[in-house]
């Protein structure tokens, strides 16, 4: 054995690296709270639900998609939007029926897919729309558990979500790699039709 | 024998596991997983979505990214008259008749004006668009099948996009060609069985 392991060296590191990407976790299932505290059971929140993750990536990557400037403004004002989004949904009662959030990843997406420029104080607007519609939403989801301090963790994961991939999408220089976000953009789009069929198909 | 690669085997088979999914909510992971499959487990979408890329590849830019942004967003449509109980005649021959197109493009290296290029990718795409919102299985997420199963599109448009670079070289072109007739010919094969 020892003769063999010795005369195939070169293939203990990469066995040794399969073992480690093969070995089981913890499933951790029913995962309800992260039990790190409210703030961080804000931060799961966002990073587990798509439909609120995945047009927060969206506006990040528009955002990156426009350039430097209003890279700078979704950075501050989409998160504070959704924050006070999020202090109204606190107040509320009642969850609209309609998945509203599907227009957020249909318009953006739409905004994205085609490269398409926004005059400023429309791209602001939008980002500040998205933000609070997701964050009144999220508001009425976290009223029962982390409240507000969940929302103030949703804002600082927002932050740093938006801050890295607008960062990113705005360092990308060769044409091909625009295409490639433009490209997630019409996925997104898709989603977002997808979605209202989905709504209306439960409608019967 | 270099007993080694048996004892490797072995060892990726002992810690080799099965996901656990145990007490999913609602079916969340099972839905993407089975949309990001859906696509992947028909031979026929398969190699219509590979030509979508190949022929993108062949065309160069802008088709390139035109025909992969197209398709997704023009399937989502298909998929939602699927969703909304919209009947749509003849899918699986239209879905045959994709691939013999699609595939026939690519071997003849047809280049057409892009906005018709637009058009007949995006034609195609409504079948395959009602074929997979018409097949969620019951208990599982929506959106997540909806994200799996037009990432997994976009994928394969990838994958034939990658493989259509080799268009750049003489018997890469060569290749390519061969590849559309053999997606063309599946076609009528599909053709054959959608109809009898």
């Amino acid at each position: 054995m020892n003769k063999i392991i010795s005369k195939n060296n070169h293939l203990l590191p990469g066995a040794a690296f399969l073992a480690t990407m093969l070995k089981p976790v913890d499933a951790a299932a029913h995962l309800v709270t992260t039990g790190m505290g409210p703030v961080y059971d804000g931060i799961g929140h966002l990073l587990l639900t798509p439909e609120d993750l995945v047009p927060a990536l969206a506006v990040a990557l528009y955002a990156g998609l426009r350039g430097r400037a209003p890279g700078r403004r979704a950075l501050f004002f989409f998160p504070l939007a959704w924050l006070l989004g999020g202090f109204v949904g606190l107040t509320a009662d009642t969850m609209p029926v309609f998945p509203v959030s599907a227009f957020s990843f249909l318009l953006v997406g739409v905004l994205i897919a085609g490269d398409l420029r926004l005059p400023d104080n429309a791209f602001t607007g939008l980002t500040v729309a998205v933000g609070i519609m997701h964050g009144f939403f999220n508001g009425i989801a976290l009223k029962a558990g982390p409240g507000g301090l969940g929302l103030l963790g949703i804002m600082s994961a927002l932050f740093v979500l938006v801050a890295i991939v607008s960062a990113f999408v705005v360092s990308l220089k060769p044409p091909w790699t625009r295409i490639v976000v433009r490209v997630a953009g019409s996925w997104v789009a898709a989603m977002g039709l997808l979605m209202i069929g989905w709504f209306f198909r439960s409608q019967g | 024998m270099n007993l080694s690669i048996p004892f490797l085997v072995l060892a990726v088979y002992l810690v080799w596991v099965p996901s656990a999914l145990a007490h999913v909510e609602q079916g969340q992971a099972v839905g993407f997983v089975t949309g990001l499959e859906h696509p992947w487990s028909g031979l026929d979408h398969v190699l219509a979505m590979i030509a979508v890329g190949l022929w993108g590849a062949q065309l160069g830019n802008p088709a390139i990214w035109v025909l992969p942004i197209t398709f997704p967003m023009v399937m989502s449509l298909g998929a939602m008259m699927g969703l909304l109980g919209i009947p749509l005649p003849g899918i699986e021959i239209g879905i045959a008749v994709s691939a013999i197109l699609l595939g026939a493009m690519v071997f003849g290296e047809v280049k057409p004006k892009l906005l018709i290029a637009a058009i007949m990718v995006g034609f195609f795409a409504i079948f395959h668009g009602h074929a997979h919102g018409t097949e969620l299985p019951a208990g599982q997420s929506g959106l997540l099948y909806s994200m799996g199963f037009v990432i997994a599109t976009g994928v394969l448009h990838g994958i034939g996009i990658l493989l259509g670079l080799i268009h750049r070289w003489p018997a890469g072109k060569l290749a390519l060609r061969g590849a559309g007739a053999f997606i063309a010919a599946m076609g009528f094969f599909f053709l054959w069985q959608a109809v009898s």
